[in-house]
């Protein structure tokens, strides 16, 4: 009987026209009495053809029906469609029979469903069916897997389906097409692929230096697919970091301000995303862009109140750190209740536009979320901007005259409480657009800001206190540093390793990555 | 300067003025317990509540002393002085836990409860030796000063001051803070330690006990306040001073800079741990919350509205914003965060030298 099959499915592949006709030829047989059903069903299962999965299906779920003349109906809803054609038919006079099974015939239709799967139109199906048949590890599926492949153009499907064939392959008898097996799961990137083969060692003694050597292979794919999510998760963090440490790197970097209330500013700004969105959720043409929106919008409202901040207070304190340390705390726990009585203690949602959910697949099955490569490119984009404004316009040439040479700056007619209003205004504005980024990836709570306020510092010092490109580069490495020790350290003591090592390094380089040279060092 | 070293006439009245309401307020305190022996309806009877509750500030008080003698005379503003505070009390926890014994929930011989929870099979070998009082008192002791003389080392000797010296430890407590959440380090993890049983054999639940700890705190405040009075007064705290206010110049003139910050900041943390490990019994539990930094800049803010560089305005400090955070929090308990941060704003903008300040009036100068 499989002898035959086989050489039918082999038909089947040759000639795709002839293989249709077998499928019509083998239908009638789920009509007849019990043995010729189950002999029909495994038929269907063993042809592959995707047209059989509905006739199947509506076997298995009672579905099927026999009309008057003997032909196969599909009942749907209301509709009767034709078991061969799948067209909807009238429906006939006389009441068409329900078809039953026994159990033997189901214990088929489980077989021939799993299959038939391989072929379904809905690639998740596809996908797990794929999975499936990796898992029986049997030369039978040979013929159906590369019926599949020839049919599969989804790339992730059809990767799962040469791991299948190959893992089928090593199950067969012939030691060629072992060979062939053993060579396609050596050329994946799965742990499954290397456990099947791990296993195969023993049942074939004489393939153990090929199967070693495809072993290894995985595993160096393996260890290389390891450092690069890494990587981008080290990447990821350090793009996170580098936000919550840029607003910081203008007011405590150029002015030289400690401002304990970096964190609040933050936090104001993915409240200030969450307003955003609230007010926009009613416009249906603008509801899709109330993160772009928010963007300027979370600027405003935290440079502003920087601003009055700045003037209101902290300028009073110029040249006493440590005060203004404690002031800006104060005002920090202030602004954190406030948020806390307006807008409740809990979690705020915010929800991602389409645009930036789901998950990118990157060759060699490195998973990347989108959110958070938005967020690294973000990144990169707000700190080319913060560059350019400090370097080329009028508002950043005057603030770094003040930073260097207050008393000379304001000899020259630049307006000195200004530019540390503006300046202060800037720092808290870009703190602000952090935590719109924040807002996506983070819980929008009142405690949002705490957890970023010391590791930003963190990142400012190490980087060098006034430098931009320090920042860049302190951020980033001290994001991968923390993923490469979160493995093997868990990430609480992987966060303490890497404060203990930002101490050392201090030690070593007390003004850090980039010292500023001349005279602004000394002020 | 300090109020030990004000001149003139003015200043020794106000020295004498000083010491008298200092000892007075310390026979009050010491009243208190016997008070409340006094029957319900007595006119000077103080309630249980106002007992317990004033045990703890004395406990504050001794970890403002300890803040204010590394913040007001070194300058070297601690963000992380609640750790060490926090450190002493696990350590004095640890002595509790051992001494419950067999009495826990699981009945076990030695393992705490929350060991046989997490499926321990033997005692940690860095909870050895906590069954004996002595030892764990040195503990308390000496684990929050090696840390500060390891930070301290470190941090003094590459010249880190001012802010970036109150970051790296308000990120150490930070970091404490995480490790002491994490059920593998054998400290209870987010539950910390409590059902405490007894101490010295006494029973913790007691009236007496209870006395027996408010006393032991009073004794070590007025300890630590006369040690920090004779430290600041020796030539040793004269120098500390002089680097708070100058710390280039004496080290141009010689003086081993290092070596004296680093002294004060570790006696700073002692005295906090002491402060920490008389708490625990007496508020019967300790957990890793202790070690969030929001703790350590309350403390802060004691010293800050007492009065910096003045002990006694440390104790005051710590005494009138626990007091108005114990009253506001039962009141208000919205209000109390904006108080508090008001607070911050009020003292470093109006008030730098604190409610001392106010008293002693102003031109006397004060730090920096």
């Amino acid at each position: 009987m499989k002898r035959i099959l086989l050489l039918l499915l082999l038909l089947a592949l040759a000639l795709p026209a002839r293989a249709q006709d077998a499928m019509i030829e083998a239908l009638p047989g789920l009509g007849g009495g019990f043995g010729a059903q189950a002999t029909a069903v495994e038929r269907l299962g063993a042809l592959g053809d995707p047209r059989a999965l509905p006739v199947l299906r509506a076997l298995a779920d009672g579905r099927l029906l026999r009309g008057a003349d003997g032909g196969l109906l599909i009942r749907e809803g209301d509709q009767l469609l034709d078991a061969a054609t799948g067209a909807a038919v009238p429906r006939p006079e006389a009441e068409p029979a329900r078809i039953n099974i026994n159990n033997r015939v189901r214990v088929a239709l489980r077989g021939a469903l799993g299959r038939l799967q391989i072929v379904s139109p809905d690639p998740a199906e596809r996908l797990a069916a794929a999975e499936g048949v990796f898992r029986m590890r049997s030369a039978e599926n040979l013929p159906l897997l590369e019926a599949a492949l020839t049919r599969e153009a989804v790339p992730r499907i059809r990767e799962r389906l040469e791991l299948a064939l190959g893992a089928s392959r090593l199950a067969s008898e012939d030691l060629e097409a072992k060979r062939a097996g053993i060579a396609a799961l050596g050329a994946s990137a799965s742990p499954e692929a290397r456990a099947v083969l791990l296993e195969a060692r023993a049942a074939n003694a004489a393939l153990l230096p090929e199967i070693e050597a495809a072993v290894a292979a995985i595993d160096r794919r393996l260890q290389l697919r390891q450092a690069a999510e890494t990587l981008f998760q080290g990447l990821s963090l350090g793009s996170v970091l580098l936000l919550a440490a840029l607003g910081l790197a203008v007011t405590f970097g150029v002015m030289g301000v400690i401002n304990m209330a970096h964190g609040e500013f933050v936090m104001l700004g993915a409240y200030t995303t969450v307003v955003v969105q609230d007010l926009t959720r009613d416009i249906p043409w603008l509801a899709p862009w109330s993160l772009p929106l928010a963007v300027p919008a979370a600027f405003l409202v935290t440079a502003l109140i920087g601003a009055a901040m700045e003037r209101g207070l902290i300028r009073h304190l110029y040249g006493r750190p440590l005060e203004t340390l404690l002031l800006t705390f104060g005002v920090g726990m202030m602004i954190q209740q406030a948020v806390r009585l307006t807008f409740g203690a809990q979690n705020r949602e915010v929800i991602s536009p389409a645009w930036m959910q789901g998950t990118l697949m990157l060759p060699g099955d490195i998973a990347v979320t989108q959110n958070r490569l938005w967020i690294l490119a973000f990144s990169l984009v707000v700190l080319a901007l913060v560059v350019a404004a400090i370097r080329f316009t009028r508002f950043g040439l005057e603030m770094r005259a003040v930073t260097q040479r207050r008393a000379i700056a304001s000899s020259m007619g630049i307006r000195t409480g200004r530019v540390d209003a503006l300046t202060f205004a800037f720092g808290s504005g870009i703190a602000g657009i952090a935590g719109v980024a924040l807002s996506q990836i983070d819980n929008v709570s009142p405690n949002l800001g705490t957890g970023y306020i010391i590791d930003s510092f963190l990142v400012v010092v190490f980087g060098g206190v006034g430098s931009l490109a320090g920042t860049l580069i302190g951020a980033f490495s001290l994001g991968i540093i923390n993923k490469v020790l979160e493995p093997w350290a868990g990430a609480v003591l992987a966060k303490v390793f890497v404060l203990v090592a930002v101490m050392i390094f201090i030690q070593r380089r007390p003004r850090g990555l980039f010292p500023q040279k001349g005279r602004a060092a000394e002020a | 300067m300090s109020v030990t070293a004000l001149p003139g006439a003015r200043a020794s009245g106000l020295r004498i003025g000083l010491r008298a309401v200092l000892i007075g307020a310390v026979l009050v305190l010491a009243a208190m317990p016997v008070l409340n022996q006094l029957p319900q309806d007595h006119a000077l009877h103080v309630s249980d509540f106002l007992v317990s509750v004033t045990g703890k500030w004395i406990c504050y008080a001794i970890l403002a002393l300890s803040l204010d003698l590394a913040w007001g005379y070194a300058g070297i503003l601690s963000l992380g002085h609640g750790a060490f505070f926090a450190l002493g009390g696990y350590a004095m926890g640890m002595h509790l836990m051992r001494l419950i014994g067999p009495r826990g929930v699981y009945g076990h011989p030695v393992l705490p409860d929350f060991m046989v929870f997490l499926g321990y099979q033997e005692l940690p070998w860095y909870w050895l030796g906590f069954d004996s009082f002595a030892f764990a008192m040195l503990m308390v002791l000496l684990v929050p000063g090696l840390v500060a003389f390891v930070l301290g080392w470190l941090c003094f000797r590459s010249r880190i001051t001012g802010v970036y010296l109150s970051i790296i430890t308000q990120a150490m407590t930070y970091a404490l803070m995480l490790a002491f959440f994490r059920n593998d380090m054998g400290f209870g993890g987010n539950n910390g330690f409590t059902d405490f049983k007894e101490l010295l054999g006494m029973p913790l639940s007691t009236t007496a006990a209870r006395a027996a700890l408010f006393y032991a705190s009073l004794v070590a405040l007025v300890g630590c306040y006369l040690l920090c009075r004779w430290i600041t007064g020796t030539k040793y705290g004269r120098v500390l001073t002089a680097i708070r206010d100058a710390e280039s110049r004496v080290r141009f003139l010689g003086y081993g800079v290092t070596r004296h910050k680093l002294f004060a900041f570790v006696l700073s943390a002692m005295m906090a741990g002491l402060a920490g490990a008389l708490y625990v019994p007496q508020v019967g539990i300790i957990n890793p919350s202790e070690f969030s930094p929001g703790n350590s800049i309350e403390a802060v803010v004691w010293v800050a509205v007492g009065g910096r560089g003045t002990l006694v305005g440390a104790v005051l400090g710590a005494f009138s914003v626990n007091g108005l955070k114990t009253w506001l929090t039962s009141t208000a308990p919205d209000l109390w965060l904006f108080v508090l941060g008001g607070l911050f704003v009020l003292v470093t903008l109006l008030l730098p030298r604190g409610l001392i300040g106010l008293v002693q009036g102003r031109g006397q100068g004060g730090p920096k």
